[in-house]
């Protein structure tokens, strides 16, 4: 059992969600209630991490945000260090290709409550924030808690970008996935046994735990009837 | 009750997306309905009132405050209205009460409950409902939370979309009462939006009859009624009975002019507008046709007799539809008598017999 790995993986997770989760609300938000000119180019193009095999993200994210290119050089002339091979290159990664998990329930949600609800929020003299973190929060939250797991879970079992875009460097970016493939490599089943059935655990827990809390909050109020 | 009271002055136009056209006003201590067919506009207006739909151009104002022109789009927060949307819009995961408090952000924190709980009683509901949430109250019960929500708020003007189409007829006929003795207290100007004439007819002041955009008349409910203006609004009111006719002659001085349709001459109230020779097509409501007084021969002055042949009998619960055509008459005559009526005078199919039409009712139209 590779502790560091696991360890490396549960932070990836966390701070992939903590960066993207709020993200994802705001961005939701004007998805599902503006309209503008190239709307759904831009939902597709949300969309493509969701299609595309995670190699070829990988081989992109690696060739576009790499030292030889313009982005990478403005990168590294700003922070003074690169993202490839590198925790932080996991984590703009594993932001980018999660995209689609995080932004999909919570637009969803943000489009089911009804028009008449956030009408009346504004004619109930509730400044557009306040109409967010009063009201729509409030409606929005199992679907904010479902692009949480989905993307946690999603981080903690990604392969192929991470190989791609980190390599395998112990305690900066060799993640439980990868861990486990390593094990396999050197036909060390027991402690590849180990991790993925940590995973596979770790993955049913998660699943169970956020369909019972969502039905919860869900059935609490109910939808209203439109 | 509001913090100051004006009238609401409305003109706007849009040409894009929806098309709207209308101009009104509502003095405070009104209620106007917005009335018309669904998809003809009505919400989008009372949107544009609101300030949740900005209109194409046009200028909306509150006594001497601007709510919108070409420069100012003042937002719904801005305008302080009382909007009740046509599901409610309650917060469903706010009990009845956090509901209301939830709209009392003007006013000191510590002075909201009290507030939102006087408002509560004030539409009748109390004794455990305040703890409710949306979906564990019934429909009528909603909607007296959202109309507490709005009036709460002390608005400047109350907007109502379709308020009674959610919830039950029984329900209804009480809310009708309830709105009705609200009118009395309330001394903002309330627009309330419906597809339901007899709701105009019963709760209006004034009526605004909206169809495909275009506003079609502005006026006294039962005036609207009586005088359409053109063969449109005799639609949208529901006549049925409009026909053509040739002007033969005017008498000013008796306040008659004559009009001949098919065999008959007939008179109807004089319009000065209208010379001996000119084509015009006019209304008449059911309530203008009488069956009885021709049997019992008891014609008077008032009244036009027309033969007619009947051609189909419809019963309908306690009343009876009929459909008849008059002699040289492309138009159908309907009418609705009593079930009680129509067997004691035998109509039935194939009978002609004639009716009486009363002359001040009927109403010659303007041409489109």
């Amino acid at each position: 059992m590779d502790w560091q790995a696991l360890w490396l993986s549960v932070k990836l997770s966390s701070i992939t969600v903590m960066v993207l989760i709020p993200c994802a609300i705001i961005g939701s938000r004007y998805l599902a209630y503006r309209q503008f000119v190239g709307k759904s180019w831009l939902e597709a193009l949300i969309m493509v991490p969701l299609v595309l095999p995670p190699t070829v993200i990988g081989y992109y994210l690696l060739v576009g945000l790499g030292s030889q290119s313009w982005l990478g050089q403005l990168i590294i002339q700003l922070t003074g260090q690169q993202l490839v091979f590198d925790f932080s290159g996991l984590v703009v990664a594993s932001v980018l290709i999660n995209i689609p998990f995080a932004v999909q329930p919570i637009q969803r949600a943000f489009e089911a409550i009804p028009e008449d609800v956030r009408d009346a929020a504004s004619c109930c003299g509730m400044s557009p924030w306040t109409v967010l973190y009063r009201i729509e929060l409030p409606l929005i939250w199992p679907g904010v808690l479902t692009g949480l797991v989905l993307c946690f879970a999603h981080v903690l079992g990604e392969f192929g970008v991470v190989l791609m875009m980190g390599g395998n460097i112990a305690g900066e970016t060799k993640t439980l996935s990868i861990a486990i493939y390593d094990s396999v490599q050197a036909f060390d089943f027991t402690s590849a046994g180990t991790m993925s059935l940590v995973l596979l655990l770790f993955a049913i827990t998660v699943l169970a735990l956020t369909t019972s809390l969502s039905r919860r909050i869900g059935g609490q109020h109910g939808t209203p009837r439109r | 009750m509001a913090h100051h009271v004006a009238d609401l002055h409305c003109r706007v136009e849009q040409d894009s997306f929806i098309q709207l056209s209308a101009d009104f006003s509502v003095k405070a201590g009104e209620v106007l309905a917005v009335v018309g067919p669904s998809g003809g506009g009505k919400t989008t207006l009372l949107r544009m009132i609101a300030g949740l739909n900005r209109p194409s151009s046009g200028q909306i104002r509150y006594g001497d405050q601007t709510w919108f022109s070409e420069q100012i789009m003042l937002s719904p927060q801005q305008r302080h209205i009382g909007y009740v949307p046509q599901h409610f819009g309650l917060f469903p995961h706010l009990n009845a009460l956090e509901n209301i408090v939830a709209a009392l952000d003007h006013l000191p924190k510590s002075e909201r409950k009290a507030r939102a709980h006087a408002w509560l009683t004030r539409v009748n509901l109390h004794e455990g409902l305040p703890d409710r949430l949306p979906a564990q109250l019934s429909g009528g019960q909603r909607q007296r939370v959202a109309l507490a929500r709005a009036l709460a708020r002390e608005p400047s003007v109350l907007l109502l979309d379709e308020p009674f189409s959610a919830v039950d007829k029984e329900t209804r006929e009480r809310l009708y009462l309830e709105l009705a003795r609200l009118k009395e207290q309330l001394s903002i100007p309330v627009i309330m939006v419906t597809h339901d004439l007899s709701e105009a007819l019963l709760l209006a002041d004034k009526m605004v009859l909206i169809s495909q955009g275009q506003m079609l008349q502005y006026g006294v409910p039962h005036e609207v009624l009586a005088k359409p203006r053109n063969e449109a609004v005799a639609r949208q009111m529901g006549l049925r009975n409009i026909f053509s006719a040739k002007v033969v002659n005017i008498e000013p001085q008796r306040g008659i002019t004559w009009l001949k349709v098919g065999q008959h001459e007939i008179a109807s109230n004089y319009e000065p507008e209208h010379q001996p020779g000119d084509e015009v097509r006019w209304v008449i409501p059911n309530q203008g046709i009488r069956f009885n007084s021709i049997a019992k021969g008891r014609l008077c002055r008032s009244y036009n007799k027309l033969d007619v042949v009947i051609d189909s009998v419809l019963v309908m619960g306690e009343s009876v539809r009929l459909i008849a055509h008059v002699e040289g008459l492309s138009e159908a005559l309907n009418a609705e008598v009593p079930l009680h009526l129509a067997e004691k005078l035998g109509l039935a199919k194939g009978v002609a017999t004639a009716v009486a039409l009363k002359s001040d009712l009927i109403h010659i139209l303007e041409s489109e």
